[in-house]
């Protein structure tokens, strides 16, 4: 598993997102609340563009006439059918036994380290001043 | 948020030939005002329009997302979901390799429009906007005949001017209708669409004046959203126990975003039902399952999606699978993606089919 340096912390501001190719793979990810999570970017179910979601909380009903709304903006919901994912687990809310993201490794690094290696970042300038996104593939 | 977002594009080599028969290219009233002649254009903005339902504005089951469009179809010139021929070629028409595609206008058309004189006008625009705004410059695109359908007559005339037009495809109307499809005042419409040779196509929604279900309202947009399964059966029975095809045997109907696995279980029970009452519909010389088979295609989208793809592709194969044709429903939110869209179990004939040869033959697309 190589490390891609994918962005500067400072670029994905918390609530954010940005869509990145890794390797050919278009890779989602998000800040939330200062934790980076990464995603594949392709939705399991027909292939909508995650990135184009809309943020959206958990709502759950434990019987009718009784709602919980939280983890507001922790979930990722399809642009195209609206199926909804857990941006922490990648699971699918809608079909959890059977549908999950591909999720992988994201660390936040410093330039200073970054620079000297062996992390992947040929096509990313890094600065040993910033702190960087790292997705591990 | 940084969006650099490109959908991987497909090799052209195994782009397979796609005609879509649901697109829905958009207009805003001003595009179609220099379609409207004086007096209804002064119309138009003195009284605006009016459809069939009690709300004064916007829709009475709000769609989810707005504009019921995908949240990636909003073009970047700031305009509306498929309006913008460039942005639909680039995430449509291009990236699938799409080779025909057929428009079918929602909203503004005038159709349902309380003014049916009104509505003929609002039609006439929305059917030259199709040519002129789309068509001249995508010949891809094809174009729908879109009908006043509450007054027979006046549909006819707007059929008949279309007539013998390669480039409009098939009449286009609503499913919710004021009275059910098969009564004698839609029949101008099948008449004047059998006599120009033109299939015709029903696309789900529109307002009826009617609550959707025969109970009333219901409270959710899940609830629309399906419910044209039920509606659809009460439309389609209509249309074989009035008689309709054993008067124009030549007519040909698309049911469009009606979803289709409830299709053989309506077969089933009117087949039943018919060999017991018979004498009731003597008019019809066969069974009902057999007026389903010979007269309606379905569209793709929505596609029921069963655990067990089996279970599609045996109602496919009692429809037939020369009547079941692809659409995407672009740019909604329920969108299929041609290439995902279909059970990876079908042969790649009957995917070649549905693709493109079954709207080839019905539609006499070259």
């Amino acid at each position: 598993m190589a490390k891609h340096v994918v962005a500067a912390v400072a670029e994905i501001t918390p609530g954010g997102r940005k869509l990145v190719d890794v390797k050919g793979r278009p890779i989602v990810v998000f800040n939330l609340g200062g934790e980076f999570f990464a995603l594949s970017n392709r939705c399991p179910h027909r292939g909508g563009s995650l990135c184009h979601g809309k943020l959206v909380g958990l709502v759950e009903s434990s019987t009718p006439g009784e709602y919980r709304y939280s983890r507001r903006g922790e979930i990722i919901r399809c642009p195209w059918h609206s199926w909804e994912f857990d941006i922490r687990t990648g699971k699918s809310w809608c079909d959890p036994a059977r549908l999950r993201i591909r999720h992988y490794p994201v660390s936040v690094e410093a330039g200073a380290q970054l620079v000297e290696g062996p992390y992947v970042a040929e096509t990313f300038p890094v600065t040993v001043e910033d702190d960087y996104v790292v997705v591990e593939i | 948020m940084n969006i650099e977002a490109r959908q991987p594009s497909r090799s052209s080599r195994t782009k397979p030939a796609i005609v879509d028969v649901d697109i829905h290219a958009k207009s805003s009233v001003e595009d179609l005002r220099p379609f409207l002649s004086n007096r209804w254009g002064d119309y138009l903005q003195t009284y605006g329009q009016r459809s069939r339902h009690g709300y004064a504005k916007g829709f009475p089951y709000p769609k989810g997302q707005p504009l019921a469009s995908r949240r990636d179809s909003w073009p970047p010139d700031g305009g509306l979901p498929a309006s913008n021929l460039d942005f639909m070629r680039h995430q449509h028409l291009d990236q699938y390799g799409i080779t025909i595609g057929i428009m079918n206008p929602l909203s503004p058309t005038g159709q349902g429009d309380q003014n049916v004189e009104f509505g003929a006008a609002m039609c006439f625009a929305a059917n030259e906007f199709q040519i002129e705004h789309w068509n001249r410059l995508e010949p891809r695109l094809r174009a729908s005949v879109c009908v006043p359908y509450e007054d027979g007559e006046l549909s006819r005339t707007e059929i008949r001017r279309r007539a013998g037009d390669q480039r409009f495809a098939h009449v286009l109307f609503m499913s919710r209708t004021s009275e059910l499809l098969g009564k004698r005042r839609y029949w101008p419409i099948f008449e004047a669409a059998v006599e120009a040779g033109l299939p015709v196509g029903v696309h789900v929604f529109g307002y009826s004046g009617w609550a959707m279900t025969n109970s009333g309202w219901p409270s959710f947009y899940i609830e629309e959203m399906t419910e044209h399964s039920t509606s659809c059966q009460a439309m389609v029975t209509s249309l074989i126990m009035e008689g309709v095809f054993e008067r124009w045997p030549e007519l040909k109907i698309v049911l469009i975003e009606a979803g289709f696995a409830w299709l053989p279980a309506l077969g089933w029970r009117l087949d039943n039902a018919w060999k017991k009452l018979k004498n009731e519909v003597p008019h019809l010389k066969k069974a009902p399952s057999e007026y389903i088979r010979q007269h309606f295609w379905v569209s793709t989208q929505p596609m029921e999606e069963p655990d067990d793809p089996e279970h599609v592709i045996d109602v496919m194969n009692w429809i037939g699978m020369d009547h079941i044709l692809f659409a995407s429903d672009y740019p909604h939110w329920d969108f299929d993606d041609p290439f995902l869209a279909l059970p990876p179990k079908l042969t790649a004939e009957q995917r070649g089919m549905i693709y493109s040869g079954n709207a080839q033959a019905l539609y006499g697309f070259a």
